[in-house]
């Protein structure tokens, strides 16, 4: 009887067939949503949009598409990019391109610099451009041809370092190695000596020989808790001599980090209980850190089962803090000496598989974490795919302290062909609003407003259908990020997407006008920028939209309000300065009687700092 | 139709493992950084018949009374590892390599001889243990799928570990890509699997 039921399964062909996942409790992705079905192809695929619309799209160089041999191999892929004035870098598995990005409705690649460099993840900041590698093939000649010793000179595993002075012809000046490598790394400037950067290599792949890297123990199986698995690289680089780099730290930022009996007082149950969806179990919040060893220092221990790695991590370093996504947890960091991050809280959901990455908002009250459910080559965004699995996860923070609120995934069915679930984004400037635009690979580009961390909901998106009806390639959107007005897709497989935003009822032009004020010198997705908005009426008038979308004040108040922007911008000077006072005066007073009176106050403080500016 | 006992499916599905890795190549068989390996191949052969045995085990958790949040687990590793038992067969396909037969009718032919044990890869349960899990219920399901599981994914590690550690094998992309995401998505899992064990009645240690 035992043996029948069990083996009844099998002989109904269920278990490799079709199981069906999706029970009647859990949300999946929606068949009839108009990303749902489109056509496939490679540069003719059907497109779906909304918000959004594509202003420029060029290929990957003729070099990393004709070297490929294989239609799925990943070793010509893009990764993620990076800008810096009107230069976008953009990571390939087998070395990056530089666009440059003056006219974006059409990008000129100036450069394709061919060196074989899984993932190739980039920084830059100044003239240097780093570059991560992780796979034991890559070599420090750049050559494609792998290498086939266990111990070798020729190997680079770590950080490369370029020189793109000369944006047309990049050098590579080191590379500096460590002993996992790195999938990816972060950028933090020293807080004090701005001729220091420190990077932080996020390694997951295996540990080398020791042979081949002094410090670096060739760990057996199972050897988990030797050094390697249990802390980060600090590499400290001085800008005016990077090839002086050196290893300033290995912080130990997992200590005290695992699982634990319930016995130890911590509630069963997820951290997100009730709230975002069923988990698999409870993974409670780790032990009280404060019993752990200082960061930075030998001797502690990592829990049995605790992380061993990081994937990313995000550093916002106005707010001293950042947020690592490393395996089975996210945790929240102190840095304000960036040497010796402290872990200030550890935060874990059954639902998330592998915390992938984070993005703070700007104002630091609330963190998004992504879940990069399956590694970003499977198809996770299917129709029997829950939608608390491979998406985002949103907290409020604190004074230093996060909670859970709930589940954001692209929320459009997609096929077996297309690899998809969350990735890489950043914030949409919009003032008064948390707006994340994002890539889901070919689940497309998402934009999602987290301004309540509770009910984060989407507000625009672009799609394509899978490449290939037949064949999973992998593709689509590795990262989307708002730069200067445009929202820059790095596309995996079909090149480089560049969109503007358009008007709809859930983001104005008026915000949009207002996003478009911000301007970048350089910018680093993992290295998070404190958004300052400059004085200018589309700032006051984007207020004025999200009030009366929210019904924030009365209809005619917001009325008047109008009428006394449109009255003060047709002003100069003092008439000027004094109309747009008396507006501030005036939403002084409204806000104590709004339900938003958060908003009404920075709008009025937005209405100030125009009058201040009134010529 | 009379169902053919435990041990005769699982006969079949070991003798697989065993097969199919004859007309792999020794040496790298494609230039540069497309080459691939014969451990390469071997990986991927021994790795289909490692999930198609964790698709097994998670297919029972509905059938003896696992937990909810055990069933759920076993739903997460059903979709994760039923995506990459195709991967892995498309990437042996493309290489025009022998892909191991695991679905069911292959299972249940008979006249197949008997297992090897020494053919298991790392972590795989044998028959016994599948009996032993086949002969449980509710709690005691859960304890032992968990304990079962948890060595069958740390069997993948090893798996993974040992492929890496002679290169180069381990590097060409999709494979690299592949046991990157193996390791770290049965990491996390191995993580979750030791709290829903510690949250056991009566439990105290993983």
């Amino acid at each position: 009887m035992k043996f029948h039921r069990f083996t009844g399964l099998l002989v109904a062909g269920l278990i490799l067939a079709a199981v069906s996942v999706a029970d009647a409790q859990v949300a999946t992705g929606s068949t009839t949503d108009p990303r749902a079905g489109l056509k496939a192809g490679k540069f003719d695929a059907g497109v779906a949009s909304k918000g959004m619309t594509l202003l420029a799209t060029a290929t990957r160089a003729d070099t990393f598409v004709n070297s490929a041999t294989s239609p799925r191999s990943l070793s010509y892929i893009n990764s993620d990019f990076v800008f810096r004035g009107n230069y976008l870098y953009q990571g390939n598995f087998s070395g990056f391109q530089i666009w440059d990005i003056s006219n974006p409705a059409s990008p000129v690649r100036i450069t394709t610099f061919f060196c074989t460099t899984d993932q190739g993840d980039p920084s830059i900041w100044g003239n240097l451009l780093f570059i991560s590698d992780e796979n034991g093939r890559g070599r420090v000649d750049c050559g494609s041809q792998g290498i086939s010793d266990t111990v070798s000179k020729d190997r680079a595993k770590g950080v490369r370092i370029f020189d793109v002075s000369d944006p047309r012809n990049p050098r590579q000046i080191t590379v500096a190695q460590t002993c996992r490598g790195t999938h990816t790394h972060t950028l933090v400037p020293d807080p004090k000596d701005k001729n220091i950067v420190y990077i932080w290599g996020q390694g997951s792949s295996n540990v080398r020989s020791l042979t081949e890297l002094a410090g670096c123990a060739g760990a057996p199986y199972a050897g988990d808790s030797a050094e390697q698995f249990r802390r980060i690289e600090v590499i400290r680089v001085p800008l005016d001599h990077p090839e002086n780099w050196s290893l300033a730290s290995q912080p130990h930022i997992f200590e005290g980090i695992g699982p634990r009996p319930p016995s130890h007082g911590n509630p069963p149950g997820d951290t997100t209980a009730g709230r975002g969806g069923r988990g698999l179990g409870a993974v409670p919040p780790a032990a009280p850190l404060a019993a752990a060893p200082p960061a930075g220092g030998r001797g502690g221990s990592r829990a049995a089962g605790g992380p061993n790695q990081c994937h990313d991590i995000t550093v916002y370093p106005a707010l001293n803090l950042a947020a690592g996504a490393c395996a089975s947890y996210g945790i929240l960091l102190d840095i304000t000496d960036p040497v010796h991050p402290k872990t200030l809280q550890a935060v874990t959901d059954s639902n998330f598989a592998l915390w992938h990455s984070a993005t703070f908002s700007n104002d630091g009250s609330k963190l998004l974490f992504t879940d990069e459910w399956g590694g970003g080559t499977s198809p996770r965004c299917r129709s029997i795919d829950p939608l608390t699995w491979g998406g985002d996860v949103v907290f409020d923070l604190k004074n230093k302290h996060l909670t859970q609120g709930a589940f954001y995934k692209m929320p459009a069915a997609q096929t077996d062909m297309e690899n998809c679930v969350a990735h890489n984004g950043g914030l949409v400037p919009v003032p008064g609003r948390d707006i994340l635009v994002q890539g889901w690979y070919q689940g497309g580009i998402s934009i999602v407003d987290f301004s309540d961390a509770k009910h984060p909901f989407e507000i625009a998106y672009f799609d394509r259908g899978p490449i290939n009806a037949d064949t999973a390639y992998t593709g689509g959107s590795w990262g989307a990020y708002y730069y200067n007005g445009h929202v820059y897709s790095s596309e995996i497989f079909r090149g480089l997407d560049i969109l503007n935003l358009t008007p709809t009822e859930f983001l104005s032009q008026n915000e949009l006008d207002a996003a478009a004020l911000v301007h970048y010198d350089q910018l680093n997705p993992q290295t998070q920028p404190k958004i300052v908005w400059p004085a200018g009426f589309p700032i006051v008038k984007a207020y004025l939209d999200q009030i009366v979308r929210g019904t924030e004040l009365p209809t005619q108040r917001t009325t008047a309000i109008a009428a006394s922007i449109a009255k003060a911008e047709g002003l100069s000077g003092g008439k000027q300065r004094s109309a747009l006072n008396s507006l501030a005066a005036h939403l002084t007073a409204d806000a104590a009687k709004s339900k938003n009176k958060k908003r009404v106050t920075a709008m009025a403080a937005a209405a100030r700092d125009l009058a201040k500016a009134a010529k | 139709m009379k169902t053919p006992p435990l041990t005769r499916i699982l006969v079949a599905v070991m003798v697989c493992a065993a097969v199919g890795s004859g007309a792999a190549p020794r040496a790298a068989v494609a230039q540069g950084a497309e080459a691939y390996t014969r451990g390469d191949v071997e990986f991927m052969q021994g790795m289909i018949h490692h999930h198609a045995q964790a698709l097994l085990m998670a297919a029972m958790s509905a059938s003896h009374g696992g937990s909810a949040k055990v069933q759920l687990l076993s739903k997460k590793i059903t979709l994760s590892q039923r995506d990459e038992i195709g991967m892995m067969r498309v990437w042996l396909q493309y290489r025009k390599q022998e892909v191991p037969d695991t679905a069911p009718h292959s299972m249940t032919m008979p006249g197949m001889p008997d297992m090897d044990m020494d053919t298991r890869m790392p972590g795989m349960l044998n028959v016994q243990q599948m009996k032993q899990l086949d002969g449980v219920r509710g709690v005691a399901f859960d304890r032992l799928f968990l304990t079962g599981m948890i060595g069958h994914h740390k069997g993948a590690l090893k798996m993974v570990a040992d492929l890496i550690a002679a290169p180069p094998s381990g590097q060409e992309s999709e494979i690299f890509r592949f046991i990157s995401d193996v390791d770290s998505d049965q990491r996390a899992e191995i993580g979750a699997m030791q709290q829903l064990l510690y949250n056991l009645p009566g439990s105290t240690t993983p």
